[in-house]
């Protein structure tokens, strides 16, 4: 093993993929010359060129659209967004052409491409800036939705959504980038749609995804000390969910918190505790708890923001209140 | 629209006076024959309800898929707005398969799954028939860019109407397209009409053609009731594209006979102008240069019409026949996955 950033882990990535396969390439903002953004593509002009490391105009919807023809002629194309922010003026060619195409030509135009970028608040960036859009994704058959919450996630995922056939967006984060972690020194996958008990627990299952497990991790940490034991389930992908892991888990604790960083309604909380209701109603002993960013958009202020985000506090809170404990 | 911006077509292969085989002339003139009489039968089996959905048709405009797919390679790519129906049938599908679509069958060009706007031939390249207004002008660069990547010769027809140029996606995808010289032809298929909305009312550029001033792109305009016109332009389009010299925009000028889709009543224009321009009908021109030229006899032209009328009733019947979709196709074609797991309740 070996330790590394998650920008690194995501390079090694692409690295790995496009010395195997000549029709992955990279575009996007700042990729090739600047060497990216957030330098996740550092160095990767010098070793593939100009031809296949690509700068772009500031034209969100344009290059999302050649990338996706691309795709639909034999390439397969990574588009960086410098964040899912700015995506938005490309979601048109995300939603309507990329998830679509398969279908709407019958079978016959496939749509390989990867779109990959920084979500979630990151500091104080104000309300263009802060935004998550997992569950808005993932609302939209046709596409997949991971979420690397670690560096090993971030390569092992990456890898397999470049080598998918269907479309599949990777939500990072400006403030994981430098989060440093363990990677193998030999090339591994990990499957989208497939959650990973990261921690076991006999009292409650907290389900998260993304950046915000680190701030689940800490709270973990203080409710192991108190006697409480926390089995929790890092969702990996959000489309498609990996329900069976979080059915099985509800069975043995009988309990959940889901901690996700970004508005409660239409959210991935909201489709857990449904599920939940409908295929582990008999063994849900508690209601199914959330902890969520605030129902506004994200404010400048520290003041703020530390009371629309999930907190250690604010998790533990939801935990005990599950376990009917103060 | 200023006519004296149009410019005449040059000849550069003269083959015959006319410039080109009779071969072509006749294969135009029942090309575009079925195109019509077709779409004039689809529009009345829409009107009887026989299929549901919308139905946008090419009727008027004819000259513009012929010209293009007479000019084209076999390699070349094709990609289109919603108002698809004549493609397909220029680039030589049988317009049974386009029927059977317009009706939701299995048998139909994309199984029955994207109707009247989403026409997708593999076999011959035509990739969409898309919905959105303009988002095919970036997809098409990119199907261009990709045979660029790939080292391959072809290039990339990307058609549009006057109301997509409107749309920033263009600007974006025109500035991209010259910057790394993709094989794309941009084709204004200009009707002069956004729905109902008509150029002069959009814009303070009437001449589209110069929308491509801004990126240096070559730009012309280019007389849609003249297949011959058409081809040339198309020609001369592609060659530039070929050798590496990037995108070319022409600005097509047509004319729809017919409403913007099968619900308009066309309050914005008037019937003079409509006959106007049925004066200069793309297949009444081409009969006449046959006729005129001699290029076939009355009976062989007979023969075509009367060939036209069966293939027709065929496409109708072949549709009609078809069996519907199952069921369980519904879950199939979303992924290439085989066994994503779709949430089922």
């Amino acid at each position: 093993m070996r330790t590394v950033q998650y920008r690194e882990a995501l390079r090694e990535a692409m690295v790995e993929e496009m010395r195997k396969d000549e029709t992955v390439f990279l575009m996007g903002e700042e990729v090739a010359e600047y060497n990216g953004a957030y330098k996740v593509s550092q160095g990767m002009l010098d070793e593939f060129g100009p031809k296949r490391v690509i700068d772009t105009p500031i034209a969100e919807l344009g290059f999302a659209g050649i990338a996706v023809g691309a795709a639909m002629n034999g390439l397969r194309p990574i588009v960086e967004f410098m964040t899912w922010n700015f995506a938005l003026l490309a979601s048109d060619q995300i939603i309507n052409s990329a998830a679509k195409m398969l279908q709407m030509s019958g079978g016959q135009y496939s749509c390989p491409i990867v779109f990959r970028g920084g979500n979630g608040p990151a500091g104080q960036l104000a309300a263009t800036h802060s935004q998550s859009f997992e569950s808005f994704y993932a609302h939209v058959p046709g596409l997949k939705v991971v979420t690397p919450s670690n560096p090993y996630d971030a390569k092992g995922l990456l890898k397999s959504a470049i080598r998918d056939n269907d479309p599949v967006l990777i939500m990072e984060s400006e403030k994981m980038y430098g989060d440093k972690g363990e990677i193998p020194e030999g090339e591994y996958l990990i499957p989208i749609g497939k959650a990973e008990v990261k921690k076991k627990g006999d009292h409650i299952t907290i389900v998260s995804f993304g950046k915000i497990l680190k701030v689940v991790q800490e709270a973990v940490d203080v409710l192991e000390k108190e006697g409480v034991s926390c089995e929790v389930i890092d969702l990996r992908s959000v489309r498609p969910i990996d329900y069976d892991c979080l059915v099985e888990s509800i069975k043995k604790t009988n309990r959940c918190v889901v901690v996700e960083e970004s508005w409660p309604l239409a959210s991935i909380s909201g489709e857990i505790a449904f599920h939940l209701q409908r295929y582990a109603f008999d063994y849900l002993d508690a209601p199914v708890m959330r902890v969520m960013q605030a129902d506004t958009p994200f404010a400048f202020s520290k003041v703020l923001i530390e009371e629309a985000l999930p907190s250690v506090k604010r998790i533990i809170d939801a935990v005990k209140s599950s376990l009917y404990v103060r | 629209m200023p006519a004296t911006t149009i410019e005449k077509p040059v000849n550069k292969k003269q083959k015959n006076d006319l410039g080109f085989s009779k071969k072509q002339y006749l294969k135009w003139y029942k090309d575009m024959l079925i195109m019509r009489k077709i779409e004039e039968r689809v529009g009345h089996l829409y009107i009887q309800q026989k299929f549901g959905g919308f139905c946008h048709l090419y009727i008027g405009q004819e000259a513009l898929v012929a010209g293009t797919a007479s000019a084209c390679h076999k390699d070349d790519k094709h990609i289109t707005a919603y108002r698809d129906h004549a493609h397909p049938i220029a680039l030589g599908i049988h317009p049974k398969f386009m029927v059977a679509e317009l009706y939701g069958k299995k048998t139909g060009m994309s199984k029955g799954k994207g109707g009247s706007m989403h026409m997708f031939s593999k076999d011959v390249n035509l990739m969409g028939g898309h919905g959105i207004v303009g988002a095919q002008i970036p997809m098409g660069a990119g199907i261009a860019f990709a045979d660029q990547y790939k080292g391959n010769k072809a290039v990339t027809y990307c058609s549009f109407g006057d109301g997509a140029a409107r749309q920033g996606a263009l600007h974006e995808t025109f500035n991209m397209a010259m910057m790394w010289k993709l094989p794309v032809v941009f084709i204004i298929e200009n009707n002069n009409y956004a729905m109902g909305t008509s150029v002069k009312r959009t814009t303070n550029v009437e001449d589209m053609s110069e929308m491509g001033k801004s990126y240096h792109m070559p730009s012309k305009v280019v007389d849609g009731m003249s297949v011959e016109a058409v081809h040339h332009a198309i020609e001369e389009a592609s060659e530039r594209a070929r050798k590496g010299d990037g995108p070319t925009l022409l600005d097509i000028r047509t004319y729809r006979y017919k409403g913007h889709s099968m619900s308009d009543p066309q309050k914005y224009r008037t019937k003079d102008e409509v006959e106007d321009y049925k004066g200069k009908d793309p297949i009444s021109q081409v009969l006449k240069t046959i006729q005129t030229n001699k290029l076939a006899s009355e009976s062989e032209i007979k023969k075509i019409q009367d060939d036209v009328k069966a293939i027709v009733e065929e496409s109708v019947v072949f549709a009609e026949e078809s069996p519907e979709l199952e069921a369980h196709e519904l879950y199939e074609d979303v992924y290439t996955q085989n066994d994503y797991p779709f949430i089922k309740e």
